[in-house]
């Protein structure tokens, strides 16, 4: 293999002129985290009212709830954003249509990427709190309405803080996920790191130290999320309560 | 005794592994009996599909010529040609790994991509200008101040670009998009104000597309852009059957033909006549074929 190996190709001023390769990568990582922050703000949000609803028993919104749910679910996450980005703004009213797309960039690639991506997480937000909060024997929600508490209390009080010790596990690869789903805003124009990773590999024909680079930053970033989530789980911990410890299955009740 | 011997075994086959370093395409082809072609999809007229999804064009068809050469020379009429497509970020990779043996498409000569591989004598030349659409003001790249630029990732046209508004301070919003038809897409549905490629390729665009009376091509030339087909780099063998394909081509007048079947007469699919008369330029270059890749050399 003829390669020409340059690790100092870092250091090189990218074409341009904001800076050195690394600085330039290293933007990319803001405007990945930004875009998985606020689509992640969008997803638990929205994911955590729609399981929700889907449990409250009422025939209507369960069938809402479902269509909305499949919709964003069986549909490629890179189609969703095409639609998201070429298709929405001639499908609104041509001034509406016309505002989006004067929106400059990089705005006009953030926007859709974080309503595309919050949205598609948002149904697997949703299916999780949905399994958890069927994993919760009916007897707590039973003995919270017979003691007098109201439906919304008893999902305060009773449900919810037992369902996010459940789910605080799956929620961790969701958002895991959801980072690197950002990289598929690459093909809509939004320079994250996967994009300036692969404009540095055609800038410079350098192209395993660029992917060296975004792989070891997008493995740094997860890393960290894995670690502050598993500090998160030990100081939320219940002890005795399902969910509590994972290492040992302890019967609920 | 034993290590000593040891060391100089394992040695000589590094070294023997380091000296094997030069591409031996015509060895490859002989050994596979495959001839790669690399191919561009929507590089209209030089290298595109037609509506079967099969690769046609001007470059490809001179490719076609040096395949014919090539099964000459190596006495094997039975030598298979497969077609791969290729897209402006990652025709020079596979190129340099071995998935094609030579790129036939809309590729620029220039030389910081001649330290990664060849090039055979220029076959077409154009130059760098913005397309938009009519109405919209915007003559030159000035005007594209405040407003928002998309070109195709992996080409010389946004690198030039992104140079040009950091050197200049031309506040111009740049994006890129994944192809050319995708790039032309943002053009024609406002997001973008204009696209900046080579000419060619955007006349192509433009008469392939749904209402081509809306779209202009700016005047000014941003720069001269000399293509040339592609072959991997210190494989004097290859690149020299290749080139005297080209050269004779060029000697005995038959690129004219090749010139007329693809820019003035209707090509597949719509059966549109692209109408571009060969530039004095090319002509030039035709006379004294060369792969040189300075830009002043094709004035």
């Amino acid at each position: 293999m003829n390669y020409n190996w340059n690790w100092l190709v870092f250091f090189d001023l990218e074409p341009g002129a904001t800076g050195t390769y690394l600085s330039y990568l290293f933007g990319g990582l803001g405007w990945t985290v930004m875009a998985a922050l606020a689509s992640w703000i969008l997803a638990l949000s929205l994911g955590t009212l729609v399981g929700v609803l889907r449990t409250l028993g009422n025939p209507v919104l369960e069938k809402v709830c479902f269509v909305y749910v499949e919709l964003f679910r069986n549909v490629p996450l890179l189609v969703q954003m095409f639609l998201w980005y070429f298709v929405l703004p001639e499908l609104l009213p041509p001034q509406m249509g016309d505002a989006i797309k004067q929106m400059p960039p990089p705005w006009a690639s953030l926007v859709p990427a974080v309503l595309c991506l919050g949205l598609f997480t948002s149904v697997r937000v949703a299916e999780q709190v949905r399994s958890g909060l069927s994993a919760i024997p009916r007897g707590q929600k039973m003995a919270g309405m017979a003691i007098g508490l109201s439906t919304w209390q008893v999902y305060r009080y009773v449900l919810m803080p037992i369902v996010t010790r459940i789910i605080l596990p799956p929620l961790t690869s969701e958002f895991l996920n959801c980072t690197k789903n950002t990289s598929l805003a690459l093909t809509i124009g939004l320079m994250e790191l996967t994009a300036r990773a692969r404009a540095m590999q055609e800038f410079t024909f350098q192209v395993f130290e660029a992917f060296a680079a975004a792989t070891l930053i997008y493995f740094m970033v997860n890393i960290l999320v894995v670690l502050l989530s598993r500090r998160l789980e030990s100081r939320l911990r219940i002890p005795g309560l399902i969910g509590s410890d994972s290492s040992r299955i302890t019967a609920g009740h | 005794m034993k290590s000593i011997k040891f060391a100089a075994i394992a040695g000589a086959a590094v070294l023997s592994i380091a000296g094997v370093s030069h591409a031996d395409t015509l060895a490859k082809i002989g050994e596979s009996g495959v001839i790669t072609i690399g191919h561009r999809d929507a590089s209209i007229p030089l290298s595109y599909y037609d509506d079967q999804q099969k690769p046609i064009g001007y470059s490809v068809e001179i490719c076609q010529r040096v395949a014919e050469a090539i099964k000459t020379e190596l006495k094997r009429p039975d030598i298979k040609i497969a077609y791969q497509l290729v897209t402006s970020a990652n025709r020079i990779p596979l190129l340099a790994n071995g998935t094609i043996d030579i790129e036939c498409g809309s590729t620029t000569n220039n030389a910081e991509r001649q330290k990664q591989v060849s090039y055979l004598p220029t076959t077409f030349v154009t130059a760098n200008r913005l397309m938009y659409k009519k109405g919209s003001g915007i003559s030159v790249i000035a005007d594209m101040k405040g407003k928002t630029l998309v070109s195709t990732s992996g080409t010389t046209n946004i690198k030039q670009v992104t140079q040009m508004n950091a050197d200049k301070n031309l506040g111009i919003n740049i994006t890129t998009a994944n192809g050319h038809s995708e790039s032309f897409l943002m053009v024609e549905t406002g997001r973008a104000a204009a696209f900046a490629m080579d000419d060619i390729l955007l006349a192509g665009l433009i008469a392939t597309s749904k209402n081509p009376s809306q779209f202009e091509i700016s005047k000014e030339a941003l720069s001269v852009e000399p293509y040339g087909i592609m072959v991997r780099k210190d494989d004097p063998k290859f690149e020299a059957l290749a080139g005297g394909v080209v050269k004779d081509l060029m000697k005995s007048g038959e690129i004219n033909n090749i010139y007329s079947k693809w820019f003035l007469n209707p090509i597949p699919p719509k059966n549109i006549t692209m109408n571009v008369p060969m530039s004095p330029n090319l002509k030039k270059v035709i006379t004294n074929p060369t792969n040189s890749p300075d830009p002043a050399a094709y004035q």
